[in-house]
């Protein structure tokens, strides 16, 4: 497929009921009243010609280039800010309006090089194509009188160049940073002929530009461009495909030369990210080529040996005759496996299949269970399904957002933008965080109530809101009384009412004022659509599915349910946590959430899959490690994901990992889990394959190959073999035949299918007969169980205490330039940005302990230690230390502890008690990972692959 | 294990007693594998000290 171009409108869409018919050029045309005469002319299929126009950011009126002839009006006005109006006859050619749109052009053209042949651009320039449009021969001004074509190139930022020289300053980067990011970066520094272009702090890298291309995607000329363009040149082809980092699930243009990938450019399309994109997807996709990557099969008979480079065959066969020998030895149940949401809806899906068919157990768990399995246990208890329940646009219709432990600046940019976009047209805001997190005060937006609560207290803060919406009177009695579980929510309003649930009652175990949490709390019921965004500040606690019950009972109780504007909304953390959740990768469900036990259901998969099942739940990822120390679990095949750095307690990680026998990581790398591997199965990243990814809205996006799988394999292909090589044979030719399956079994899956995806971009699950082209908004009319289930959610503090030994609490999150454990953003510039993790350390604990910034501290708790350099902020409140866990030397989860929701296992990694105090050099447990590190990662190139 | 099934019944224990029991028993039916499901019985077998009466109830229940 060429690169693909989509069509610029020049201005927004509007929606309105009132149509208005005009006529262009002789074509009459009818649009929704308040579009532009631009817009209306590019639908009657007429290009007026523009610079500082662009359809994604509201129309600026300076470049002069648009100009139209209106009957019977004087002047000329610009297409762009001239509205449609009903009878509107409109000339956009005249030999008056290309003398002027000439002059315009020479004009810009006489400060501009003259170098279009050696550009970066060429080919793919506005200004160019305008030149060209507009018929210009001659500039008559010369270049010896003042210019800009030797203003400095900014070059600091590791991804794009800004070349003044190049700027006709049509503000199109501006507005984008103010329109479309919302991070209000730039701005025109000047006036009149010095205006130009400006990041604040000299420089784009110092200034507070996050870097999500948004500028240089809007820039009409080559002074914002991509170095990979510098250095490649134009794409000749381009894949429309998926973002393989957060739940957001941008949909991209991997723009490509052959198999090269030239710059990944959001796909306007898109319907999760509307042509908008951030730091990681739109730049940080180095990692894919990376020279790190594992491109052959390898295996060792001890994890202290060399790996060995073999053939597929053996490196397969190995696998498959060890899980045997170890099922032969130890019994059925002493293997089992674990799948990521980093991979692909199919290929999570056989991976459990895979377990259940081909191993004989349950034992098949997915990374969700250290994020938001407590979302899946407190949504289906209350509404009857695993899901969040609107799309992302539904924040547009937004009056009040109350964000609960979720930072979306940072680990959702591109759904904060268009959340920061709302907030901007007048939405209010309700933060509830330990942290002073962006949202709490940034340009153009500030919450109305900041409740910065103490760790470990979320289930007391949210029956305190609801508290004080029960007893003031503030219930949608008639939503209850039609939607809900009448008898339950009697039991919760009786529960909910007591005085111990009261604002004041638990302002000394919160730390939240009771006066903000009743302002917040009337605000939300009575502010109009209350929509509630959440992440794992709410999830990752011993009473993270509790939380999750809070928030639907308070969802509920205000009929903030079952229409646009409203709901519970998890921002999954991965690109594909709702899905690997949706493909049956829990240890006591098939797909669409229904449990092993379920015999019609059972038999449904029996049937299909030609092979008896199992009733009885599997072991939960730490029930494995935990079986694996106590020696009954034995071998463990790992897909995409790595336990060793991203899940709680590392001591314990690994000593369950050495208990094995046989370990096998399919992966990109040679990440932290493979150093206790045996087998090693290289994996293909999102480029290298078909198949689909479910973001944080159930929106099933497809993910295109690009190019060939570095190793050879696609990942579902791996799977594939390695269940034919155990005696399970699978059959597929293509992932559209496992999504097939997967829709032959799933109610919820019907109507989705390849073909179906290709013809309507995306889908929304479920997808069947009664809602054949998706589901925007879940719950409309009627909850998924039938009424909604108030449940009961008394607050219970963590056992993890602060003591004397261990006075501060750790809590740990995400940030902007990182992506999980890192393993693919710190194999991208991004490093620059932040190259390791920091503990951010409020300035009254850090003094106490004679702290100063950019020390380096050791924090301990009772599982472990390790040392990181102190960040002294007033972000985080006393008492309260935060980190992040991207760089694997940090060990940040060697300090986390085994404590977990009380549900679902889900780590606490919100709360720890910990001591931090000034360290001289890197803990013990440090220096023994950089010793293991190096024993176990060492590779004998081709000397297996030659027996 | 103890401190799991301790956990589930603190959720439950705010129904009443019946449902409370079937709740503990249920999520341990449900989600916990056989050999977790055993741990507890042999610790139970053993006086099953420490564990809350409804986790004590459940895991009878469950036989």
């Amino acid at each position: 497929m060429p690169v693909i171009k989509e069509i610029d409108y020049g201005t927004p869409l509007r929606v309105a009921e009132t149509l208005v018919t005009l006529e262009i050029d002789g074509k009459a045309v009818t649009v929704p009243a308040g579009t532009s005469v631009m817009r209306a002319a590019v639908d009657a299929g007429v290009q007026v010609p523009k610079l500082c126009a662009t359809d994604n950011m509201e129309a600026f009126g300076s470049c002069r280039l648009c100009l139209v002839e209106v009957e019977g009006r004087r002047g000329t006005p610009a297409s762009c800010t001239t509205l449609a109006e009903p009878g509107m006859r409109v000339k956009t050619q005249s030999p008056k309006l290309a003398k002027l749109r000439r002059g315009v052009m020479e004009l810009y053209i006489s400060d501009h090089p003259l170098d279009c042949l050696t550009c970066a651009a060429n080919g793919d320039c506005e200004l160019q194509d305008m030149a060209g449009v507009v018929g210009l021969r001659e500039v008559r001004y010369g270049y010896d009188g003042a210019n800009h074509l030797k203003a400095e190139k900014d070059e600091s930022n590791p991804y794009f160049t800004f070349d003044p020289a190049k700027c006709i300053v049509c503000s199109r980067c501006v507005r984008a940073c103010e329109e479309v990011q919302g991070t209000f970066a730039l701005t025109i520094e000047s006036r009149g002929f010095e205006s130009k272009v400006a990041a604040g702090n000299h420089n784009f890298l110092d200034s507070e530009c996050v870097s999500c291309g948004a500028c240089v995607q809007a820039c009409p000329t080559a002074t914002l461009v991509e170095k990979s363009v510098i250095e490649k040149g134009q794409a000749e082809h381009s894949v429309v495909t998926t973002c393989a980092y957060c739940g957001v699930g941008c949909a991209f243009k991997a723009e490509m030369q052959g198999d090269e990938v030239v710059r990944m450019v959001p796909y306007k399309d898109g319907k999760a990210n509307h042509g908008h994109s951030c730091v990681k997807g739109r730049f940080a996709w180095g990692y894919a080529t990376h020279k790190d990557r594992i491109t052959k099969p390898m295996i060792r008979e001890k994890i202290t040996d060399p790996w060995r480079e073999v053939t597929w065959e053996q490196a397969i066969g190995r696998a498959a005759s060890e899980f045997k020998r170890i099922q032969a030895k130890y019994g059925q149940d002493s293997v089992g496996g674990i799948s990521s949401s980093r991979c692909t809806n199919e290929e999570t899906y056989l991976v459990q299949k895979l377990i259940r068919a081909a191993f004989g157990n349950n034992n098949t768990d997915t990374c969700a269970r250290v994020c938001h399995s407590p979302t899946g246990y407190g949504l289906k208890t209350t509404f009857g399904t695993s899901a969040g329940t609107q799309n992302f646009d539904s924040v547009e219709q937004a009056d009040v957002i109350m964000v609960i432990g979720a930072n979306p600046t940072d680990a959702h940019p591109v759904f904060a933008s268009q959340m920061k976009k709302r907030l901007r047209e007048g939405a209010r805001l309700i933060v509830v965080d330990p942290r002073q997190i962006d949202l709490v005060k940034m340009p153009h937006v500030e919450a109305q109530y900041h409740l910065p609560l103490r760790p470990g207290t979320n289930v007391a803060v949210i029956n305190a809101i609801s508290h004080v919406i029960v007893t003031e009177g503030l219930v949608d009695e008639t939503f209850v009384k039609e939607r809900c579980d009448v008898q339950a929510f009697e039991n919760w309003r009786k529960f909910i009412a007591e005085e111990r649930n009261s604002p004041e009652t638990l302002a000394p175990i919160t730390g939240v004022p009771a006066a903000d949490v009743r302002a917040a709390a009337r605000m939300y019921a009575t502010g109009g659509n209350g929509a509630i965004y959440y992440g794992l500040g709410v999830t990752e606690h011993s009473q993270g599915s509790t939380m999750v019950m809070g928030m639907a009972n308070l969802a509920m109780a205000t009929g903030n349910l079952g229409r646009p504007g409203v709901g519970v909304n998890p921002l999954r953390g991965q690109n594909n946590v709702q899905g690997a959740c949706d493909m049956g990768s829990f240890p006591h469900e098939f797909t669409g959430y229904r449990h092993v036990s379920d015999e019609p259901v059972r038999k449904t998969f029996e049937q299909d899959w030609g092979v008896a099942l199992r009733g009885d739940p599997g072991l939960r990822i730490p029930n494995m490690l935990d079986a694996a120390v106590e020696g009954t679990f034995k071998g463990l095949y790992v897909q995409g994901e790595d336990i060793a750095q991203s899940d709680p307690n590392t001591k314990h990680v690994t000593a369950g990992l050495r208990a094995m026998e046989c370990v096998v990581v399919q992966d990109l790398f040679l990440n932290e889990t493979a150093m206790y591997a045996h087998v090693f199965l290289p994996g293909s990243s999102f480029l290298e394959k078909d198949g689909t990814f479910t973001n944080a809205e159930r929106r099933i996006s497809p993910v295109r190959k690009a190019m060939a799988p570095m190793g050879g394999m696609a990942d579902w292909e791996i799977t594939v073999a390695l269940s034919n090589a155990l005696g399970y044979p699978m059959h597929y030719k293509h992932a559209s035949e496992i999504m097939d399956e997967i829709a032959r079994l799933t109610p919820t899956f019907a109507g989705v299918s390849f073909a179906r995806l290709d013809e309507l971009g995306s889908i929304q699950w479920p997808c069947n007969e009664k809602a054949p082209e998706g589901t925007p908004v879940m719950h409309i009319g009627g909850f998924a169980r039938g009424k909604g289930k108030f449940m009961i959610t008394e607050f219970v503090a963590t056992d993890e205490r602060t003591t004397g030994r261990f006075p501060l609490i750790l809590t740990t999150g995400r940030i902007l330039s990182q992506y999980n454990v890192g393993a693919q953003t710190r194999r991208t510039d991004n490093n620059i940005w932040h190259h390791e993790d920091v503990l951010e350390i409020h300035p009254f604990d850090a003094e106490n302990r004679g702290i100063r910034d950019g020390d380096l501290v050791a924090i301990a708790s009772r599982a472990g230690e390790t040392t990181l350099r102190a960040e002294v902020t007033e972000r985080i409140q006393p008492g309260v230390v935060y980190t992040t866990f991207h760089h694997p030397v940090t060990g940040a989860n060697v300090v986390t502890t085994e404590f977990s929701d009380w549900a679902t296992n889900c780590p606490e990694y919100k709360v720890t008690a910990v001591e931090v105090r000034l360290a001289m050099k890197m803990s013990e447990w440090q220096s023994h990972y950089l010793e293991t590190r190096k024993q176990t990662t060492q590779i004998e190139h081709g000397a297996g692959a030659k027996q | 294990m103890v401190h799991s099934a301790n956990q589930i019944a603190q959720f439950f224990a705010s129904y009443p007693h019946d449902e409370a029991v079937a709740g503990v028993a249920d999520h341990i039916q449900k989600f916990w594998e056989k050999r977790m499901r055993q741990q507890l019985h042999d610790y139970i077998e053993r006086g099953g000290g420490g564990l809350h009466e409804l986790a004590l109830e459940a895991a009878k229940r469950l036989g």
